[in-house]
């Protein structure tokens, strides 16, 4: 297809023409371009549907304010919906296609909707679909769905990667139009670091589109040689294709450079980094938006708006009509009339709402093709151009929620004054709507950012331009349309919408928007808000001003999910920490499991061993009939030394401390301070004023964090520091009645005889002749046990040195499953216990919370909710066909108890299958638990189909009197 | 006014000329039998039961700014009942219970859509809580249902299973769960109550209370002072505020929670999922936007937005387990002002104040409380005695070491 | 946000835990203290709109336990302590 709106000048560059396609069709285009540019130089005028009635749409703004001409670019995985094509820079091979239509784009089935557009009214849904009830989910929802949306994800994992950087600057400036690039030099002439960032890929912003001179070249010319100004410095970054798109607290702004999307391919490079940016000040010279007219069928394609008009013909040299016709409020209007006839493209009239004449409707098939006017006449057009004045760009100013005040000499909404803190607001954004006026003021304003954050320099003087008349008279709506005037084109909203709106009692602006959806579609009302305000404040009989505003959130334009996550994904999602025997884990057969971030060897399989419940009986049988290993590493541990250490420790136990022998372990129990169970470990005493904490691995990072809480704000003068070393330990557990000869084998000079080294000793020793060491005679498997740890360097060694000295006793590697298994056999707790519910009382360590001594949770445990005769209690159980496996979860029931809430008796809260006993057990929480010992009782688990009858029992299913441990 | 669909195509074929306004704007009466505080969607629907349900006739609601402007115009719409422990699953049941009849019983299409809630599992221990909160919610008469992986995949196939940091294991389903359009719910109670001849007072603020002698017998607005014999305070996010113009503490803190809507996509989503191993909640309107949500921002604020940390880190958590979402972009963000309670559970109770009452507290898990919470809120207020459902509820529960601590966090707001 | 440590300089508040108001220093003693002086203690909070003073911890940096002057309405921070000098400014020590 040949280019046939194309006409002369332009910043394009002819020399390097580019292919595309759009639905198929194949189509050329100029470096330069955008999408929406090339689709205009080729004639395409149809290039979408809207979202409810499905009206043909084509191209109405020429940047990211666009509603109408949205397509999906690209194709495969890096589909993207939704994407303007007024915004999309054009490359070779791009391919396009349009959205939201059954059928093809020209004849869209759906399009059917538009006829029923009476009973398709605001607000509609919320008043029929009710009848009968089981149709909603059925039949009428599931027809709106199919219905919802524009564009479609590819349902394929994104195939680009995303980057996130850091950014630091003095002034952040936010726009390189005229006002843009006047702030930034007057800034960075005087001295400061400054980063100017635009959305654009030509710095210039209205520059590029419009016939003005600056200094004495035209706008483009001079926008170029700041921007080359600007790039020879050394304190200043330009961003180009960059969005700041969101003011965060304390000077940090969100900025999204996009890097290769104006390529065909990312290569493998970054498609776009997601900037944190952190500044002193601002300068917002974010320009204005072109505002409509809301008129009968102001929708069709060749309806544009006139700024957009001009940049297409200035900018693109693209003629977005044969026979263009203008609708104006505004000496803008005018402007366009002129561009045109320079560049010789027929106007066929100017309609200028300020002397009365008026658009009341529009014909033509799949585009604007006749303009009738309010005295009856009409005149052919192929494009319509359209201004209804310009709106500041404030969205950004609102980030903090303020809420700008309406501005009657510019007929716009401007900042109140309530900004971001560091923000100030230059040029058109705040309100200096003509060339000159907005140059000066950001000049003027830069320069005094610069001269109080102390700089020296000169910020040299602002460019001159001409002061062009700026005339306009609000007007909004064409009140005598007989047909459908549009507000919001995406959404579908129109005039009457909003009288309807108003009629029905969605008075406030919120009501309007939430009611109508106005302004909620992919460009958030910016070329529509204002006149769905203005004709709402018509209907209510006040002023804009009173009808007020809804505000702007973050993010100013939409940032894809992928940018967000950056490179937190996949496996990357969360970082790994790996135990110190990962490596000879890897090599022996190890299944891993994740544990917090902690990936943990759950079995080690060994050759023939079916399924994992083979290697786990194996590991915990073994372990019991001779010695097992287990890398227990991730146990958070803690160094605490101090001469009050005993007492720190004291009050953040439960239990007693003060008195602990050195040489000795105890078992801790911590509560929160709300009295409730929340970590438990074992604490060494290696000398008078030096101890060792373990905590669970889940609550390493909290109880830490807690300990210092206490540290440093509750006792803050006890002389006790304290160091995480979970990462500095390897440590293993070394279970089974073979341990200690195991050990023997490996620890220097220590006498590991029972009397020697009982049940709870503890020593700093040296293994293999001269590695440090520390030796714990601790048992979480109820086996004679101990824990052997050693600097983590020597980790990968020692569980080799371990496993070579065990080969004699048969010794096996054990993981976390057989690790629950024997302690679920010894009835010990564990985080399926510990649920942030549990109580001492629940645990049976209710004895064990000091009443003689202040500690964190203790008085808070002492109240009667907390202490009831019915409390569930931690007992033992197995089901009494012993055959049946039990589930974790189930609840426990009275049995002829109805199965409901009120007879809920507990829950089991672990089980296992014990290799030992030959059958499943269980520990769980059990009302009165303790006195039911011997009972059955019936465990319900509906979500897993199982009604057994189980035995309560013991927690302690081996070794009740703890004779193995102590042996 | 009664809708229909046959109400519509009259409407349609005259114009749309006939609508009428869908509530009142009444000015304030002297004096009122209960005066709701708060004109969100649990104030609205307290207000629709005790016309309703419990025949109360001169009931007004006063409004700061415009109704529906609490959270119910602010969060991601979901309503479930896979709640666990015993002083909450019944309430939240209930609440389920109301949702399902609620647009037949206020004549208004708030499109309670119940396409399912699934909660991935990403570890045994996951596995085994959730397996005793769907048994919890089964004895409590909710439906749960424990899928497995192949059940995850018949509906949500596009869920990253194996690659991800965290694999996917299974999940707990409620079927029953599922949306609602927030915005209609707040119309639908308004327009409900107002019709019932309840005054709903926009633009109104109170000011301060009538208490004297331990006893409340009205307050102050921006529009006067107006007597009630019941003073129903209703303003979850500016709780703490309110009563202390009460001279109370409470033991809320207000925090942010920030919510996100993507441009409007072709339907992917069947229902609700979340992500059990990082903070990541989604679903997809029926307008085509998914929306989520993640973590609230953990500081105590009143400003109704939210910072960069959360939004990145809720964004990871969808990258984590659906990352075919990487190029849909994110439309919108906002931040909504919560009452996080001291054990994340909420309050409905007299206090010790003669004729005032509270409801509060109700974390980032309001939305889907708002029928159950009305109408038990109605029921105390009108009979003078707790429903059956919320005895749990009450101001002293710490006091009496009865704290609802469902995910077991303790008294740290931040960490519910 | 941005917290200006006291000792380290502007750090992102992303380094820090937050813990609420800075009234959890003054903690009774659980042997001397009534239940409803403890319970008052740890559930009742002013949760102001307005200037807050509250806990934030540098668990991303060097463990400091910091005491943050901040206003809920608009995040703006006035002063940054530490919070062992404010404890020990409240009266406690050992």
């Amino acid at each position: 297809m040949s280019q046939q709106n194309r006409i002369d000048g332009g910043q394009i560059d002819r020399t390097h023409k580019l292919s595309f396609s759009f639905n198929g069709k194949f189509m050329t285009g100029y470096q330069g371009d955008t999408l929406a540019s090339a689709l205009l130089a080729n004639g395409q005028r149809l290039v979408g549907r809207s979202f409810k009635y499905h009206r043909p749409r084509g191209i109405f703004t020429a940047g990211s304010e666009e509603p109408n001409a949205l397509v999906q670019l690209r194709d495969g995985a890096a589909q993207e919906p939704n994407t303007r094509a007024t915004t999309v820079e054009l490359f070779d091979g791009l391919v396009a296609t349009s959205q939201n239509h059954r059928g093809s784009l020209e004849h869209d089935l759906m399009a059917a909707n538009d006829l029923l557009s009476p009973f398709l009214s605001a607000g509609f849904y919320y008043k029929t679909f009710m009848w009968p009830k089981a149709f909603w989910e059925k039949l009428y929802e599931p027809m709106i769905r199919a219905s919802a949306g524009l564009g479609r994800l590819s349902m394929q994992e994104d195939p680009d990667v995303y980057d996130h950087g850091y950014l630091h600057c003095d002034l952040l400036v936010i726009g390189a139009g005229p006002a843009g690039l006047s702030g930034a030099l007057a800034a960075a002439r005087a001295g400061l670091r400054v980063i100017l960032a635009d959305e654009d890929f030509t710095p210039g912003g209205r520059l590029n589109a419009e016939t003005y001179e600056v200094d004495g070249q035209s706008g483009a010319d001079w926008a170029a040689s700041a921007v080359a100004e600007l790039a020879a410095m050394d304190n200043v970054r330009i961003m180009t294709r960059t969005t700041v798109y969101g003011a965060y607290d304390h000077g940090i702004y969100g900025v999204l450079e996009r890097c290769t999307d104006h390529l065909k391919d990312s290569a493998g490079k970054p498609r776009q980094v997601l900037w944190r940016l952190y500044t002193q000040r601002a300068l917002l010279t974010a320009g204005a938006t072109e505002r409509s007219i809301a008129f009968g069928a102001n929708d069709r394609p060749g309806i544009m708006m006139a700024g957009a008009v001009r940049t297409y013909v200035n900018r693109f040299g693209v003629a977005p009509g044969q026979k263009v016709a203008v609708f104006t409020n505004n000496d803008d209007g005018l402007r366009t009339a002129e561009d045109l006839k320079t560049k010789g493209v027929e106007i066929t009239r100017i309609i200028d709402a300020r002397n009365g004449d008026t658009v009341v409707n529009t014909t033509g098939r799949h585009g604007i093709h006749t303009v009738h006017l309010n005295n009856n006449r009409h005149i052919e057009a192929d494009c319509l151009a359209v201004s209804g004045g310009w709106s500041p760009n404030v969205h950004l100013t609102c980030h903090h929620r303020d809420r700008p005040t309406w501005n009657a000499d510019i007929a716009g909404f401007v900042p109140a004054g309530d900004l971001p803190p560091g923000m100030t607001v230059a040029g058109a954004a705040n309100g200096a709507m003509t060339l000159a006026a907005a140059i000066v003021d950001a000049h003027t304003k830069a320069a005094r950012i610069a001269a109080d954050l102390g700089t020296s320099k000169a910020p040299g003087d602002p460019a001159k331009a001409s002061d062009e008349t700026f005339a306009t008279a609000p007007f909004w709506h064409v009140g005598e349309s007989k047909k459908r005037a549009w507000v919001d084109l995406q959404n579908d909203v129109t005039t009457k919408d909003v009288k309807q709106s108003h009629k029905e009692g969605f008075r406030s602006v919120e009501h309007l928007k939430r009611y109508t959806t106005l302004g909620m579609a992919t460009d958030q009302g910016k070329t529509a808000n204002i006149l769905g305000l203005a004709i709402m404040a018509e209907a209510a009989g006040q002023s804009i001003q009173d009808t007020g505003t809804t505000i702007f959130r973050p993010p100013y334009n939409p940032v894809a999910i992928g940018a967000f996550a950056g490179r937190a994904r996949g496996k990357d999602f969360r970082p790994y920490r790996l135990t110190p025997s990962h490596k000879w884990a890897e090599e022996n057969g190890a299944d891993f499991v994740e544990t917090g971030n902690w990936l943990r060897a759950q079995w080690f399989k060994q050759p023939g061993e079916k399924g994992w419940r083979d290697s786990v009986d194996r590991e915990a049988a073994q372990t019991r009939k001779s010695v097992g290993i287990c890398d227990v590493t991730t146990l958070g541990k803690i160094d605490i030394q101090g001469s009050d250490a005993a007492t720190f420790l004291n009050r953040i136990y439960a239990n007693a401390f003060l008195k602990l022998p050195v040489g000795k372990v105890r078992y801790g129990l911590m509560l929160r301070e709300d009295g409730i169970c929340y970590d438990d470990g074992t604490t060494a005493r290696l000398a008078e004023n030096h101890f060792v904490m373990t905590t669970t691995t889940a609550n390493a990072v909290t109880v830490f964090r807690n300990m210092e809480f206490a540290r440093q704000c509750l006792w803050p003068d006890l002389d006790v520091h304290f160091i995480s070393t979970t990462d500095g330990w390897a440590q293993f557990a070394v279970a089974g009645p073979n341990s200690r000869a195991l050990l023997s084998k490996v620890v220097d000079d220590l006498d590991l005889s029972n009397e020697g080294f009982p049940f709870m000793a503890c020593a700093e020793c040296t293994v293999f002749g001269g590695t440090p060491a520390r030796l714990f005679r601790i048992s979480f498997s109820g086996e004679m046990a101990f824990e052997i740890a050693v600097p983590a360097r020597f980790g990968d060694a020692m569980i080799r040195g371990l496993m070579a000295a065990g080969e004699e006793y048969d010794a096996v590697p054990y993981g976390t499953e057989a690790l629950g298994v024997m302690r679920i056999e010894k009835g010990h707790a564990a985080g399926n216990e510990l649920t942030g519910q549990t109580t001492a009382q629940m645990l049976g360590l209710g004895g064990m919370v000091s009443k003689k001594k202040d500690s964190v949770g203790s008085k808070l445990s002492e109240r009667d909710g907390m202490n009831q005769d019915d409390d569930l209690r931690l007992v033992g159980f197995k089901p009494v066909d012993r055959s049946i496996l039990l589930t974790a979860g189930a609840h426990f029931l009275t049995p002829g108890d109805p199965a409901d809430m009120t007879h809920d008796q507990g829950w089991m809260t672990s089980v296992a299958y014990s290799p030992e006993l030959g059958h499943s057990v269980g520990l769980g929480y059990l009302k009165r638990g303790k006195e039911r010992i011997g009972e059955q009782v019936r465990a319900y688990s509906p979500v897993r189909n199982q009604d057994i009858m189980v035995e309560v029992c013991s927690p302690h299913h081996i070794d009740p009197e703890g004779e193995r441990q102590r042996g | 006014m009664r809708y229909s669909a046959l109400k519509i195509l009259t409407q349609g074929l005259t114009g749309n000329k006939g609508w009428t306004p869908v509530w009142r704007e009444p000015e304030p009466q002297a004096e009122y039998d209960i005066i709701v505080i708060g004109g969100g969607g649990h104030g609205l629907s307290t207000a629709y039961y005790l016309a309703k349900e419990f025949g109360e006739k001169r009931v007004a609601v006063l409004e700061k700014g415009w109704l529906g402007s609490g959270n119910i115009g602010r969060n991601t719409t979901i309503i479930r009942s896979n709640y666990l422990l015993e002083g909450n699953q019944p309430f939240y049941e209930m609440s389920l219970k109301l949702w399902e009849g609620l647009e037949q019983d206020f004549n208004y299409n708030a499109m309670v859509s119940q396409r399912g809630i699934m909660n991935l599992i990403h570890s045994d221990p996951q596995r085994d809580a959730f397996v005793r909160r769907g048994n919890a919610m089964r004895l409590s008469g909710a439906d749960a249902v424990i899928l497995d992986r192949d059940g995850i995949r018949e509906k949500a196939p596009f869920l990253d299973f194996d690659n991800g940091r965290f694999p996917i294991q299974g999940a707990i389903w409620q079927p029953r769960g599922g949306t609602v359009r927030h915005d209609a719910v707040a119309w639908g109670y308004a327009r409900g109550a107002d019709s019932r001849g309840v005054d709903i007072i926009q633009n109104c603020e109170v000011t301060g209370f009538q208490i004297e002698n331990g006893v409340c017998s009205g307050v102050e607005t921006s529009k006067g002072a107006i007597k009630a014999k019941k003073v129903a305070v209703c303003v979850a996010g500016s709780s703490s505020r309110v009563m202390e113009t009460a001279g109370m503490r409470v033991p809320i803190e207000s925090h942010v929670l920030q919510a996100f809507v993507t441009e409007g996509l072709k339907p992917v989503i069947p229902g609700v999922i979340t992500f059990g191993a990082g903070h990541f909640y989604v679903s997809q309107s029926d307008k085509g936007g998914l929306v989520f949500g993640g973590d609230i921002d953990g500081y105590n604020t009143y400003a109704q937005r939210g910072n960069l940390p959360v939004v990145e880190d809720v964004c990871e958590g969808g990258m984590a387990i659906m990352p075919m979402i990487g190029r849909a972009r994110l439309l919108r963000m906002w931040g909504g002002v919560m009452d996080m309670s001291m054990d994340g559970s909420p309050f409905i109770d007299r206090t010790h104040i003669d004729g005032l009452y509270f409801n509060g507290g109700w974390c980032y898990g309001g939305f889907k409380a708002t029928p159950a919470s009305g109408f038990c809120y109605a029921h105390l207020l009108s009979t003078g005695s707790p429903h059956p459902t919320a005895t749990a509820y009450r101001l002293d529960r710490f006091r009496q070491g009865r704290q609802i601590d469902e995910k077991g966090m303790g008294n740290q707001p931040n960490l519910h | 946000m941005i917290i200006n440590h006291p000792l380290l300089g502007p750090r992102d508040a992303a380094e820090f835990v937050n813990r609420g108001d800075a009234c959890q220093i003054d903690r009774p003693d659980g042997m001397t203290a009534s239940m409803d002086e403890m319970h008052d203690y740890a559930y009742l909070r002013d949760n102001p709109a307005g200037e807050v003073r509250e806990l934030w911890y540098h668990e991303q940096g060097d463990r400091s336990w910091l005491v943050v002057t901040r206003n809920t309405l608009t995040h703006e921070i006035t002063s940054v302590e530490m919070a062992r000098d404010v404890a020990r400014a409240r009266g406690r020590s050992t």
